[in-house]
């Protein structure tokens, strides 16, 4: 973290030449006044300058990052991490040895990976950023293997005019699942269960029967 | 290092980081991580439905399984 301390005959002074050394706008930055100025006796014994430490603030993504490198580091896995930025939502795509480790069965810990970075990463900011972690490239195949399955299902109830239920899934692979049938023509996509047994159900949509036909 | 890896996260996620501790003790079958925070932070390592500290040891349990150990993580008031 960027951070230096100045001193002035003002508290402003000083804040005024730790900004122009640093280069950055008083907005980003975190002030802490160590000392008050004090004009002493007649102006003469015991004067005091200001004193302050102006601070850098790391944005979300900064903090996103350091987190998660600071994670694998201690978790002794040799592992690049790249940043794609998207709107309002900040991809960490990790690469390198052992992901198998960082997934988890069935991307146990791929999720506690992810869930503790949104965490760390909200500390103290405000800053609306949605962090969404990947190792190797698992979250692509995953979201290809659940519209695979999606369309399969869909087949099936096509073919048999029944609905189909798909296994308990989280709200974000349910979604997929919702997206990949939206644009279907002969069946329609709901949820059903509590959590964390919801399901995505399958249905037919329903053609108008002799009786609704003029 | 795995004890390293318990206090990085929980320092990462509390208010007051200089108050968190962890201890490690040697079990018969598992390294237990003994941790402490603040009082004021106990919420927040534990989170909602205890989804913190379930993550926490979820990421412990990985680091240690990929050095083939076992590990856990308790929380002392």
């Amino acid at each position: 973290m960027r951070s230096v301390e100045k001193t002035g005959r003002t508290v402003d002074e000083a804040i005024g030449a730790a900004l122009a050394e640093l280069g950055v706008p008083k907005s980003d930055c975190r002030i802490e006044v160590l000392a008050e100025p004090s004009r002493g006796f007649l102006g003469i014994l015991g004067t005091r300058e200001a004193r302050v430490r102006v601070t850098v603030k790391e944005s979300r993504a900064e903090l996103a990052k350091a987190f998660l490198a600071g994670v694998l580091e201690r978790m002794n896995t040799e592992a690049a991490i790249e940043v794609r930025p998207r709107g309002d939502t900040l991809h960490l795509d990790v690469v390198g040895k052992d992901m198998g480790i960082l997934i988890g069965r069935r991307g146990d810990t791929l999720r506690a990976l992810e869930f503790l970075t949104n965490l760390a990463s909200s500390k103290g900011s405000g800053e609306a950023l949605r962090v969404v972690v990947d190792v190797s490239g698992y979250r692509k195949r995953r979201e290809r293997e659940l519209e695979e399955m999606a369309r399969n299902l869909a087949r099936r109830v096509m073919r048999t005019g029944q609905r189909a239920v798909t296994q308990p899934l989280e709200a974000r692979d349910r979604r997929i699942v919702h997206l990949a049938l939206q644009g279907s023509k002969r069946v329609t996509t709901h949820s059903e269960g509590e959590e964390p047994f919801r399901r995505v159900v399958i249905s037919p949509k329903e053609r108008p029967g002799p009786e609704d036909t003029e | 290092m795995l004890r390293d890896l318990v206090l990085f996260i929980a320092q990462a996620i509390v208010d007051e980081p200089d108050k968190v501790t962890v201890n490690e003790v040697e079990g018969e079958r598992a390294v237990v991580f003994e941790l402490r925070v603040s009082p004021d932070d106990m919420g927040k390592i534990i989170g909602r439905k205890g989804r913190v500290i379930h993550a926490v040891r979820a990421l412990v349990q990985a680091a240690a399984a990929k050095e083939g150990k076992r590990a856990t993580v308790e929380i002392l008031e």
